[in-house]
């Protein structure tokens, strides 16, 4: 595997996001959407909002990053660009590298304003900010691993916008949990060990990592 | 550098190719022709190590097809109906991608995006405004700097005009000069300077003519 392949694949997928600007016109728009929506369906009440704030904020992480996830796909897909990348010598983790840090850097950027707005919004106050960094950044390469790995099963089935929620939801679920649980702990909502429930994000985000370098490979050949 | 024997290949249930012979030699050029439906792009996807064969023998570049399939994906070019380019990068950006993906020098890059005539204001447009000429001009741009041993090129003309015809046929004259082997579907007309030196007719998954053979020019033994 090459860093360098990696990150020319990165950078390109980067490069078309910026400038397709699904991410900002419509990714960024929803996710602001989301949590607007959810201001309203749980009524105005600030105690509530703040008390179900960690888990709401993962919620709307888990659906706008599946849209991303769909896009990175689309991309590949649009114009046989993923039968072309088999035909050089780039290895399949380097690819399968190449779009997690893209999809990362994207859910990050969406994560961060996502967090602004629900601390004004919800009228939260951050206890432990070292913990909320550390648990995004974990839970992201986490979400942008297996929705990589997700993504590229999903990528020859003509029923793809369907089924990859399916598959991809119930995987997110230990990452839902874990991360609503350091947040609640980071926010002074929850009685529990953020930094345990971080040791968990870890191990997920390692052992995603670690299986779609083996797995990413195969699994192009078999869409 | 491409042998087959009895070569099938499925796609789902349905033979798409039910016993192809073919050997070509390092440096030649050669035209598939056939009605459509016959085999022809699986035949070239089969070569390019995209499909599975299913019985039968095959080796594409001294590896045997049905074992060391990365190995020759990473020496060859193809050209299919999709152009595999990427529609909200410009054809310098396609381009310069797929060169840093094979190592191609910036030097490497620049010349071939001149050669095929995308130099000046088109090699800053982005693919999904260009013409469908420009952008299997710009497929060809990052071919070349892919210099594959074996080119693989599905109607390599379509949607080109007489000069990007003419500059594809200049291309794989020099490819095959300097020892690359092209596979090329066509349904142009014979050129009279004997261009095509070889024609294989290919109906209903088999081989039914190869010039090589003593076939006519329509391939037909």
């Amino acid at each position: 595997m090459e860093f360098r392949d990696a990150w020319s694949i990165a950078r390109k997928d980067l490069r078309i996001e910026l400038r397709s600007r699904v991410l900002t016109n419509q990714i960024a728009p929803f996710t602001l959407l989301i949590v607007v929506l959810f201001g309203f369906a749980l009524d105005a009440d600030t105690q509530t909002l703040r008390d179900t704030g960690p888990g709401l904020f993962w919620v709307a992480v888990l659906l706008i990053a599946l849209l991303a996830i769909q896009r990175a796909v689309q991309i590949e897909d649009a114009d046989a660009a993923r039968e072309r990348t088999l035909l050089t010598p780039v290895s399949p983790s380097s690819v399968f590298l190449g779009k997690s840090i893209a999809l990362f850097i994207q859910l990050v950027a969406l994560e961060v304003l996502l967090f602004f707005v629900m601390l004004a919004l919800f009228n939260l106050s951050v206890g432990n900010p070292l913990l909320i960094c550390l648990s995004a950044l974990v839970a992201t390469i986490g979400v942008a691993t297996s929705g990589t790995l997700y993504g590229v099963i999903t990528a020859g089935v003509g029923v793809r916008e369907t089924l990859l929620p399916i598959l991809l939801l119930p995987v997110l679920a230990p990452i839902a949990i874990g991360a609503t649980r350091a947040f609640g702990d980071a926010f002074d909502r929850v009685d529990a060990d953020g930094w345990a429930w971080l040791g968990l994000l870890a191990v997920f985000a390692v052992v995603y990592t670690v299986l779609g370098m083996f797995a990413y490979g195969q699994l192009v050949e078999d869409t | 550098m491409i042998d087959l024997r009895e070569a099938v290949v499925l796609l789902g249930q349905f033979p798409a190719l039910t016993g192809v012979t073919l050997k070509v030699s390092q440096g030649e050029i050669v035209t598939v022709r056939g009605p459509n439906g016959a085999g022809k792009s699986t035949l070239l996807r089969l070569c390019a190590g995209l499909l599975p064969i299913r019985e039968g023998f095959a080796t594409v570049l001294g590896q045997n097809l049905g074992e060391n399939r990365r190995i020759i994906r990473s020496n060859i070019g193809l050209l299919g109906h999709m152009s595999g380019l990427y529609e909200d990068l410009t054809a310098e950006e396609n381009v310069a991608f797929w060169g840093s993906m094979v190592r191609a020098t910036n030097h490497e890059v620049r010349e071939a995006i001149k050669f095929m005539g995308l130099n000046g204001r088109l090699s800053d447009v982005l693919v999904r405004q260009l013409s469908a000429g420009q952008r299997r001009r710009t497929s060809f741009a990052a071919l070349i700097v892919q210099r594959p041993s074996l080119w693989l090129l599905d109607e390599p003309h379509a949607a080109l005009d007489g000069e990007g015809r003419a500059l594809v046929d200049g291309l794989i004259e020099d490819a095959a000069k300097s020892g690359a082997t092209i596979l090329s579907v066509s349904h142009a007309p014979i050129e009279p300077d004997g261009r095509i030196r070889r024609v294989v007719t290919l109906a209903g998954g088999r081989i039914i003519g190869d010039t090589a053979n003593g076939g006519n020019s329509d391939g037909i033994s």
